[in-house]
């Protein structure tokens, strides 16, 4: 069964567009990422899964449920934590979490625990007293301490320093290995590459790519670096070319014997031909649609 | 559950102070009627001759010499004024604090369906006001026996009943509108309390305007109708129960379909 699986979805703010024919799946048990700059449609995407604002047209399933009618049925096996994690003030941070899996109806005491101390989270604290690092990590507790099926997060990592959001990763790659999903929205595309299996591009309010993460570097486009090359390149299809010195680093579309054949005439002492990582992937889709701002 | 006794736990603080200051200046009042009860035998045909004035606060019918009469118009004022402020003040901001403080996203994205939340939030403000009245009824009946009057109990309770209702109608209306706004709304609550109970006093000084009466729900509050006739005047109960029942239903089917952004 998909985890998630939208069909020609839309969004609109009265007029405005929030997102406009989004179709995309989650196998069950993935880790995907999903990717987009500012105002792509990530958030509308994830809401409108979430039953928090109502679809225009098209269609959004959670485990094969309606997103709009079932709502109550889906949250029960998600977990959510939003891009602003914002919680009632005057509250502690034990309270906080002791509402969540009260409205949960579950007792999370254990797994509560264990997440607040591998987060070192100081529970007693007021959630208004909290850095904006330390109320993402009261998200992170009660997105998982009832140990959903599906986990959905929003921009995750902002505000958490880097050796938390090694453990917050880790954290979810164990959650993962145990058969949670995981749908991790985010414009950090180094994360994203370096723990989702698979991804989808989000532009201007549509879904333009949604593969494996490796299949999503298989673009016919290449990354070219060159050492030891004084020339100019002036080369049809060469972009984003970047020069230091005599390294010269540009990605390349066009049949690949048309590439060699092309590099043979160049002067240099050393070539190195990949496949360009995600955050150059994206950066392709966004310039061969159109869209790069 | 969790859920109401959740906005009980959130709102203790203000249902407390509003408590509080409410019960303080009915003890107020009650207390000082024997000393002003003498010289209001002389002051209440004063009161009860001053024109449009007196007959918009009701004096030209009761008598401000008898404790009822007193503690009609000067309690009436207390808990209509005050306890529709209250009232408004939690019934707007309900449902709407939650979107204004940015916390719907926290709470709606845990199983509990639109339904729950807007009943959990109605029973919790409904309980509070509840709670505001019993507090006030409690410091009422002290006050009589510290001051050894022994008004008619039934007349007494009348009076506190109409208040009562008068705050769930102005709550429930203003709940509703709650669930369309996404501002805390507590302009238009307090604007609102404020201009209903001008309309009655604009209602009873000109008989042209006393279509109003129909519309503020002050109408059944008034001291004079219900000391003279030991009843409350259920036809514009009535007309308050259904704006009840329209802002209850009102927050339910905006709430159901709201997005929360």
């Amino acid at each position: 069964m998909k985890a998630i699986e939208t069909c020609d979805l839309k969004k609109y703010y009265r007029s405005v567009r929030g997102i406009d024919g989004v179709s995309f799946s989650v196998e069950e048990g993935d880790f995907f990422g999903f990717i987009g700059p500012n105002g792509a449609g990530k958030s509308t995407t994830i809401r409108t899964l979430l039953g928090l604002i109502e679809k225009d047209g098209g269609e959004a399933r959670v485990f094969g449920l309606d997103a709009a009618r079932e709502k109550e049925k889906i949250l029960t096996r998600v977990g959510y934590m939003p891009s602003d994690t914002i919680f009632y003030s005057g509250m502690r941070v034990r309270e906080v979490i002791e509402l969540s899996a009260k409205l949960r109806k579950k007792d999370c005491k254990k797994a509560a625990e264990e997440l607040c101390e591998r987060l070192d989270l100081d529970k007693n604290k007021k959630v208004e007293a909290l850095s904006f690092g330390n109320r993402k990590k009261v998200g992170i507790v009660c997105a998982l301490q009832h140990s959903p099926d599906l986990c959905i997060l929003d921009e995750p990592t902002s505000g958490l320093d880097p050796l938390m959001q090694r453990e917050f990763f880790n954290i979810l790659e164990e959650k993962n290995r145990e058969g949670m999903t995981v749908f991790l929205s985010s414009h950090v595309l180094s994360e994203v590459g370096r723990h989702c299996r698979s991804a989808a591009i989000i532009r201007n309010g549509e879904v333009i790519a949604c593969d494996s993460v490796r299949a999503l570097g298989h673009t016919g486009v290449k990354k070219v670096s060159l050492s030891g090359f004084k020339g100019e390149i002036d080369l049809d299809g060469a972009r984003d070319i970047k020069r230091e010195g005599e390294n010269v680093r540009f990605l390349y579309s066009a049949p690949p014997k048309e590439l060699l054949s092309v590099l043979s005439g160049l002067e240099f002492s050393d070539v190195n031909i990949s496949d360009p990582d995600l955050e150059e992937v994206f950066m392709h889709y966004y310039v061969k649609e159109g869209g790069a701002k | 559950m969790t859920l109401y006794l959740h906005e009980l736990k959130r709102g203790r603080l203000s249902l407390i102070i509003w408590s509080a200051a409410l019960s303080f200046m009915i003890l107020i009042c009650i207390l000082i009627y024997p000393e002003v009860g003498s010289q209001m035998d002389e002051m209440s045909e004063m009161f009860a001759n001053m024109g449009a004035f007196s007959e918009a606060f009701g004096m030209d019918q009761l008598g401000f010499g008898d404790f009822l009469g007193f503690f009609a118009v000067e309690c009436g004022e207390v808990m209509g004024i005050g306890g529709a402020i209250f009232a408004a003040l939690m019934g707007i901001s309900a449902l709407s604090k939650e979107e204004k403080d940015k916390t719907a996203e926290f709470l709606l994205t845990h199983p509990i369906s639109r339904t729950g939340v807007v009943f959990s939030k109605l029973t919790a403000l409904l309980t509070q006001i509840l709670i505001l009245n019993l507090a006030v009824g409690v410091i009422t009946a002290l006050g009589i026996l510290i001051i050894g009057e022994e008004p008619d109990g039934k007349k007494v309770f009348l009076l506190l009943l109409s208040y009562l209702i008068l705050q769930v109608e102005i709550a429930c209306v203003t709940f509703g509108l709650s669930a369309a706004i996404r501002s805390k709304g507590i302009g238009i609550g307090i604007g609102l309390a404020m201009a209903l109970y001008f309309l009655s006093i604009l209602a009873n000084i000109t008989n042209e305007l006393e279509f109003l009466k129909w519309i503020t729900p002050f109408t059944y509050t008034e001291g004079a109708y219900i000391v003279e006739n030991v009843s409350l005047d259920w036809k514009y109960v009535a007309v308050g129960a259904v704006l009840t029942a329209g802002g209850i239903v009102l927050a339910f089917l905006k709430y159901r379909k709201k997005d929360i952004l």
